[in-house]
């Protein structure tokens, strides 16, 4: 922190200190030193986390501006990078020849609020049609249900990138897809069999989540943000809540936290266990895809009979939880924590056995230890390729401050990688499930959050069953949202897949695709 | 090898019966009522295809969950196909996004006649969480005509089944 600080200074850029909002630093620097200060973290090793943009009006500024966050991360810091443009002239420096995870985000915030940075790619990407260019959804002025009257036309006219030469083809896939998946378009450029170019093209599932959470209470937030990514519904509503929490200065019962990590764990466990059944579907070994989608059915079973919602959905709410544990439900999670391992033990030593399993994973999709450092990858995708990253250890919020999390990581990087990588982390998450269900302690689960004053702000960060989630929150008047912004860990991940693909054969897609496994709701908003 | 048939032959046929999924007589019924119907009129068999027209995936989760072993659907006839071509129901998810709007109608095109529109979870039905706006048109019903609806975010696979199974009996 104080190296890229000096640093920063000694480029004559000026770094003002804001007051931190835990677990960042803040720090506003000039729009016209966004893009070197980008170079600057760069070259020091710092990793680009998320960003977004924010139109800040009312009482909190008398003259409206822009205002551009960057966050940037080092195991156990992050920092929150600002600087602000004028609403006449609203552009700035891209960061994204520095970070490739800055592309998408930066054509996002174009696309949605209107502010251009200068040198990245020119390309829309979260707008298709729904609205013309030259309009911006996240301006205050723009009416939430928009201006158009007629059917939306499909976007026809993106400029994919062109290949040519001889027995070079192109194969569009999506946006609806062959199976029961959520709809993206997958723009493939192949000689023969091999794959020579992805490109993948996003935005179909655009619901309008930062607009239509303007204006909401905390509660309604909560449930919205339990919606960005339905697999990651535990993830998406804790950090929203912790971002909440934070603005409103308000601690968490010990219990609820305990309780939040239960579900936390319980939501990472069904979503290994059912990618882990996914992945071995996609290369036809249907046996473990019954055996180990029959465990994830348990899983969720118990969901619904102890904590009423199948996803768990819902079950956290801003001050604690919606959910009660007695005597009874411990044990009967404590008893399903040893049959798991009994049937994970029996299935596991048959995958791992099993040749034609070994030679469909191993080698196939290889994302490259320098790829995944340049993309920014986090989750089991950062793991499998040598990023040893995971909030609960690096920067540990309650309670897993009081619990120790081991991390798996593995340095090959192709299908086989993430598919341990991920087994390892469910076999973690059925460790820690013991911890917490031995040590819960007792007490209220829930308390109240005061009115929070205008322009107070939070930061979320939690590790979802995918990796690094990141929830912003800003309140305005009366206690209602003013910009709430969920990033997804998808947003990181999905450009691994252009890269790991290549080389490999078009019939591996689906496999590599699964392996990832991006959501597309949480990255289209 | 010995270790996969071994483990085959303890965890036996999980499938459980309708009247354990749903404890609904009626809807028993129905199952057996619908497995005639489709082995007389779709010669044993019946085509769905899905599509997320803009959900959060939390409807997918739950519609995968009808293919495990506990609810086993393909035991009434009914199966999920790749293409709409191939269709006979679309079960359609999420509020339609305004990007998926046109996507939607072309499947609803590509779908031969006589076809269903099922619309599955709040979101479908009502436009649930994310309602109308700039980016979506809420439910399905804005956009095609819709036959029967499932609510429920996400419905569990028990409502799913009995939706289903009542959209078969109407046809």
């Amino acid at each position: 922190m104080n190296e890229l600080h000096a640093t920063l200074e000694n480029a004559g850029i000026a770094v003002t200190i804001l007051p931190p909002l835990p677990p960042g630093e803040v720090w506003q620097i000039p729009s016209q030193d966004w893009g070197q200060a980008a170079q600057i973290a760069q070259s020091l090793k710092w990793r680009w986390s998320a960003g977004w943009g924010e139109e800040i009006v009312g009482a909190q500024r008398a003259v409206p501006r822009y205002r551009v966050n960057a966050l940037l991360a080092k195991p156990g810091k992050y920092l929150l990078l600002r600087t602000e443009v004028p609403q006449d002239n609203p552009q700035l420096p891209s960061q994204a020849p520095y970070y490739h995870a800055a592309d998408r985000s930066e054509r996002h915030t174009r696309d949605l609020l209107g502010i251009h940075f200068l040198g990245g790619d020119t390309r829309r990407w979260t707008r298709h049609r729904a609205w013309e260019e030259g309009e911006f959804p996240l301006r205050c002025n723009f009416p939430v249900a928009g201006s158009r009257q007629e059917a939306t036309p499909p976007d026809v006219a993106y400029p994919f990138l062109q290949t040519q030469g001889a027995g070079v083809y192109e194969i569009p896939v999506g946006p609806v897809h062959a199976g029961i998946i959520e709809p993206g378009h997958f723009r493939f450029q192949a000689v023969g069999e091999t794959i020579l170019h992805l490109e993948e093209r996003l935005g179909y599932v655009h619901k309008g989540i930062e607009k239509i959470a303007t204006g909401r209470d905390m509660l309604g937030l909560c449930r919205l943000a339990g919606r960005v990514s339905g697999d990651t519904t535990v993830g998406h509503a804790w950090a929203a809540c912790m971002a909440m929490e934070q603005a409103t200065k308000v601690e968490v019962p010990r219990r609820a936290a305990f309780l939040r990590a239960i579900l936390a764990e319980r939501e990472r466990i069904a979503n290994h266990l059912w990618d882990m059944a996914s992945i071995l579907n996609d290369i036809a070994f249907t046996f473990g895809y019954y055996q180990l989608g029959r465990l994830r059915e348990d899983v969720l079973r118990t969901n619904g009979k102890i904590f009423g919602h199948r996803l768990l959905m819902d079950r956290i709410v801003p001050g604690g939880v919606a959910v009660e544990l007695d005597n009874a439900a411990v044990r009967y999670l404590d008893r399903e924590i040893d049959r798991l391992r009994r049937e994970l033990d029996e299935l596991v030593t048959i995958v791992d056995r099993n040749a034609s399993v070994g030679d469909r994973l191993y080698t196939t999709g290889v994302l490259k230890v320098e790829d995944a450092i340049e993309l920014g990858c986090v989750g089991y995708v950062g793991l499998a390729s040598g990023q040893d990253l995971d909030v609960r250890r690096d920067r540990p919020y309650p309670p897993y401050d009081e619990l120790s999390v081991r991390v798996p990581v593995e340095q090959s990087g192709d299908v086989g990688a993430r598919f341990w990588v991920r087994y390892k982390e469910l076999r973690t998450a059925l460790r820690l499930l013991r911890q917490l269900l031995e040590r819960l302690p007792d007490g209220p689960t829930r308390v109240d959050l005061a009115v929070p004053e205008e322009g107070a702000e939070g930061l979320g960060i939690v590790e979802g069953w995918r990796g690094e989630i990141v929830s912003y929150v800003r309140f305005g008047p009366d206690g209602k949202i003013a910009r709430f912004f969920p990033r997804d860990p998808s947003w990181l991940n999905w450009p691994a897949l252009e890269r790991l693909i290549l080389g490999n054969i078009v019939p591996e897609f689906p496999v590599c695709n699964k392996s990832v496994n991006g959501s597309y709701s949480g990255v289209d908003l | 090898m010995w270790r996969q048939y071994l483990k085959i032959l303890k965890t036996g046929i999980p499938t459980e019966s309708v009247r354990k999924i749903l404890r609904d007589p009626e809807v028993e019924r129905l199952g057996a009522e619908i497995k005639r119907k489709i082995d007389k009129r779709f010669a044993g068999s019946l085509s769905i295809r899905e599509v997320d027209a803009g959900s959060c995936n939390g409807c997918e989760l739950e519609i995968h969950a009808l293919n495990n072993v506990y609810y086993d659907l393909e035991r009434f006839g009914v199966h999920f196909v790749a293409s709409p071509r191939h269709a006979d129901i679309l079960l359609v998810t999420g509020p339609v996004s305004r990007h998926m709007e046109e996507a939607l109608r072309r499947t609803y095109e590509a779908t031969p006649d006589p076809k269903w529109v099922i619309a599955c979870g709040d979101c479908a039905v009502c436009g649930g969480e994310f309602g109308s706006s700039y980016a979506s048109l809420g439910a399905v019903e804005n956009v095609l005509p819709v036959d029967v609806k499932i609510p429920g975010c996400p419905p569990t696979p028990a409502q799913l089944l009995a939706g289903l199974l009542k959209t078969l009996d109407r046809i």
